[in-house]
């Protein structure tokens, strides 16, 4: 890979061991299971850079199976047997002793599918016929169907906005981005009506302390809100507020009770930014942000360097998904939108997120290097 | 593809930026409300591992200390209260199952070194131990403990004041809790029982307890006609054992003895309600009103406790503080002599006192002495402050030789002390349970320059303030005056 990319790998290396280090903190056991998933990680972004190193435009040509396997991997969660829900949502995936969130994967296939589909049919979708959008309307359905079936709006707020920005770079056409934006809110909508577990999001994030007691959902009884629902949400910005401008330093934060139970939840997948927050302060969680905003100018430039639609298409889907999975777990942290459990790139415990992040990681450098060589043979 | 690609990556990165500036809302902006809130477990815990600092008494003597314990790696420093429920209620507690309260709650800041003071700016950088100011108490913990005793099972409450300064010396109520017991036995503490209900161990009674003060009011009143220039010590009075208001007679405590021909300096010895009565209808409630605010009455007392640990004392009409517009809204002759609406704190009836014995200048009443840092430099001295005038030197010094007469021979020679001029009033007050009453006596007195303002309340007595508040004010002088008083 002479020609790839020089800054992408040593920014998602700085986040993996930022995370790293930020579990062991946490939880030194599930440090180490972490690392082993950052060598399965690899291992999966060395075979993909190997096998596609001549040309990975190859893939194209399986694009509709890419979109098949995206959709079976999303509804697979739904499965009768092999499906779990943890946390009142359904995204997991457990079979015998391995446990894993196709969610995360799914996402990857459906951007290749999108830069496949979307370079055929730019042209003819930006002359906006109606027939060609059937299998756009598809997936619009299928994203309403996951987020049905998963009650997790975060996830589907993800696929649905990759699918939207990667429908107005092939097209260039605002107006559809506004039209599917308007779809999902109807959609959204009608969910939130039907499913008590969105409800309860919603209204936790808009009045998550409340000076009466309200109805309790978990136990049936009244309680205060920032005792019941929104407790994990209220603590997490309590354990931001305490880290202040220069944070409490690493090691000195404060996560569990004097007693030694946890305070906050979910600590180092779901809520490990605001870990980082307080023991690195606005200082350290800036700097954090910042790599995240460097991985994104950079995978953009990459988009913008490549030659062909599918390149292009391929470089800006994976970094946009990049990016809005970023804002949609620290924003639903920082209660900027409603809070929905999904991983921070790189940095959150998990493998299924550890080996998907890697793979498009791969896809980026790929990308990168051929734009690259090209630029410089020309 | 290029346009809608850079515009894309102005999306993503325009994210993060929203992400940035959230971040600093709330770590900057927020951080300080968020760490106020009671419900912030994390904020409760991070502050065990400060070392808080202590609170000390007269003599040197901890009220509040810290005891070190290791938990997993890290060293927390949680409180142990030495004295248990001697001050509780000034002192208050710190836990982490519970909401902190009194001196511990409102000085929270000096206490574990957030209150900008360098050295622990520079312990949380480079991550030692922070360790917070102490607290020097103005209370003199052997007559505290002489209030207890005296108040012997009973419920009340006694507040003694240094006169000339405004010093909080004795501040205790009974009943009281063992602040050691908030953390893991809070079911003891709820479990206290006492004569008198509501029981509340944890009120401190002596700053947020409303009760009718009775004829301790007549001080008020008393003060309220001299000054007004409408009496002297000797106008003449006519007592026909009764008072006559809107048609109505309200007898004298005693009815079976009317004074017949009476001055005002024998009425306030004796107690005689008919001539406050008729001077209340004289000078109007309003009047009464206004001088009741210059000593104070109607705003919160000034004290380093929390503020909703205060009340301030005054008219009250379904638990709200009530400023009457016109005279007949309250009825002038049972205000006079401490009946209609009204409700006072201890605190406030000690300042009262304090105010006659101190010329008429109301002062500024404190229980912190000073605050010292760890290396045990000065951060703050508190200074006596003067409120502001109630009354002129003259009027007050006719009170409290007034209030002489009440000790020497009048209702409240239990409290005499022989070598110490005790000056004082006794106060009665019916709770509306017949034959309970709540009783008072509020005092001062002095030797060598120095002097002392003490009020008592004692609840749900069968007797007179005079029998039962004025024995306990008496022990409290001893206490703080020393044994030589009794020779």
């Amino acid at each position: 890979m002479p020609y790839a990319d020089p800054y992408l790998l040593p920014l998602a290396a700085l986040l993996t061991a930022i995370g790293v280090t930020t579990i062991y903190r946490l939880e030194p056991d599930d440090a180490f299971r972490q690392s082993l998933w950052v060598v399965i990680g690899v291992a999966f972004f060395a075979v993909a850079l190997v096998v596609y190193r001549h040309d990975y435009r190859r893939v194209e040509r399986y694009k509709y199976l890419f979109g098949l396997g995206s959709l079976v991997l999303l509804a697979l969660p739904a499965l009768p047997g092999i499906g779990q829900t943890i946390n009142g949502a359904r995204l997991w995936v457990k079979v015998g002793p391995l446990q894993f969130q196709p969610g995360e994967l799914a996402k990857i296939l459906l951007i290749v599918f999108l830069a496949g589909y979307l370079r055929d049919k730019r042209e003819v979708l930006a002359q906006g016929r109606l027939k060609d959008f059937g299998p756009l309307l598809l997936i619009w359905g299928a994203a309403m169907l996951v987020l049905f079936q998963t009650n997790d709006l975060g996830s589907a707020l993800l696929q649905f906005g990759i699918f939207l920005a990667m429908v107005y770079v092939a097209t260039g056409r605002a107006s559809f981005v506004a039209a599917g934006l308007a779809l999902f809110l109807l959609g959204a909508a009608a969910v939130y009506q039907v499913v008590d577990h969105v409800q309860q999001r919603v209204t936790i994030w808009l009045q998550p302390w409340t000076e009466e007691p309200v109805l309790c959902a978990q136990t049936g009884e009244q309680a205060l809100r920032q005792d019941c629902g929104s407790f994990q949400l209220v603590k997490s910005l309590y354990s931001i507020g305490n880290g202040g401008f220069g944070g409490t330093g690493l090691g000195q934060g404060t996560f569990t009770t004097t007693t030694g139970d946890p305070i906050i939840p979910y600590l180092n997948t779901d809520f490990i930014y605001s870990a980082i927050a307080q023991e690195l302060g606005l200082v350290g969680a800036a700097a954090l942000l910042l790599v995240y905003m460097l991985f994104v100018a950079r995978g953009m430039r990459v988009a913008i360097r490549a030659d062909d639609g599918f390149s292009k298409l391929l470089a800006a889907g994976l970094t946009f998904g990049f990016a809005l999975q970023t804002f949609i777990i620290v924003g639903g942290v920082l209660r900027v939108i409603p809070l929905t459990g999904i991983t921070l790139p790189f940095v959150s415990y998990g493998g299924s997120s550890v080996v998907a992040n890697f793979v498009l990681l791969a896809g980026l450098l790929l990308v990168s290097n051929r734009a690259n060589a090209q630029h410089t043979l020309r | 593809m290029n346009d809608q690609i850079r515009k894309l990556a102005l999306v993503g990165t325009a994210l993060i930026v929203v992400l940035v500036v959230a971040t600093t809302y709330w770590q900057a902006w927020a951080a300080g409300d968020l760490a106020d809130r009671q419900d912030n477990q994390i904020q409760r815990v991070a502050q065990f591992t400060v070392k808080r600092g202590e609170i000390i008494g007269s003599a040197g003597r901890p009220l509040a200390k810290n005891k070190r314990q290791k938990i997993g790696g890290r060293t927390f420093f949680f409180r142990g209260y030495p004295q248990g429920g001697l001050a509780a209620h000034v002192v208050g507690y710190s836990t982490q199952s519970r909401a902190r309260a009194g001196l511990e709650r409102s000085l929270n800041d000096y206490l574990t070194g957030s209150n900008a003071n360098l050295g622990a700016v520079l312990d949380k950088l480079t991550g030692a131990t922070v360790t917070g100011s102490s607290l020097h108490l103005t209370l003199n913990l052997k007559a505290q403990r002489a209030a207890l005793d005296a108040l012997d099972g009973r419920c009340g409450s006694i507040v003694a004041l240094d006169v000339r300064t405004g010093k909080v010396l004795v501040m205790a109520n009974l009943p009281t809790y063992n602040p050691n017991l908030i953390e893991e036995s809070f079911g003891k503490i709820a479990q206290i029982d006492a004569p008198c209900r509501p029981v509340a161990p944890l009120i401190n009674r002596a700053t947020n307890g409303l009760y009718a003060p009775g004829s301790t009011f007549k001080v008020v009143t008393a003060a309220a006609a001299l000054d007004s220039g409408k009496y002297e010590p000797d106008s003449e009075f006519v007592d026909p054992g009764y008072c006559e208001v809107y048609g109505r007679r309200v007898n004298n405590y005693d009815t079976t003895r009317p004074f017949g021909k009476v001055d005002l300096r024998d009425a306030l010895k004796y107690s005689v309600n008919s001539v406050f009565c008729n001077i209340g209808k004289e000078l109007g409630s309003k009047r009464i009103v206004e001088y009741a605010k210059r000593f104070g009455f109607y705003s919160t007392p000034p004290l380093e406790t929390p503020a909703n640990e205060r009340a301030p004392s005054g008219l009250y009409e379904q638990g709200e503080l009530f400023d009457p517009e016109l005279d007949s809204d309250v009825d002038p002759g049972r205000f006079a002599f401490g009946q209609e609406r009204l409700l006072v704190t201890p605190l406030q009836m000690a300042m009262l006192a304090g105010t006659i014995a101190n010329d008429g200048v109301v002062m500024r009443p404190y229980v912190v002495e000073e605050i010292r840092d760890p290396d045990g430099e000065i951060v703050t001295r508190t200074k006596p402050d003067e409120l502001g005038r109630a009354v002129e030197p003259e009027t007050a010094r006719a009170v409290a030789s007034m209030m002489r007469g009440a000790v020497e021979d009048g209702t409240g020679t239990a409290a005499k002390i022989s070598g110490l001029a005790v000056s004082g009033k006794t106060g009665t007050a019916e709770t509306g349970v017949r034959g309970l009453n709540t009783t008072w006596f509020i005092c001062f007195a002095g030797r060598e320059g120095r002097e002392v303002a003490v009020a008592v309340v004692v609840e749900q007595q069968r007797s007179t303030g005079g029998q039962t508040a004025a024995p306990i004010a008496r022990e409290v002088l001893q206490a703080l005056f020393g044994p030589t008083a009794n020779s």
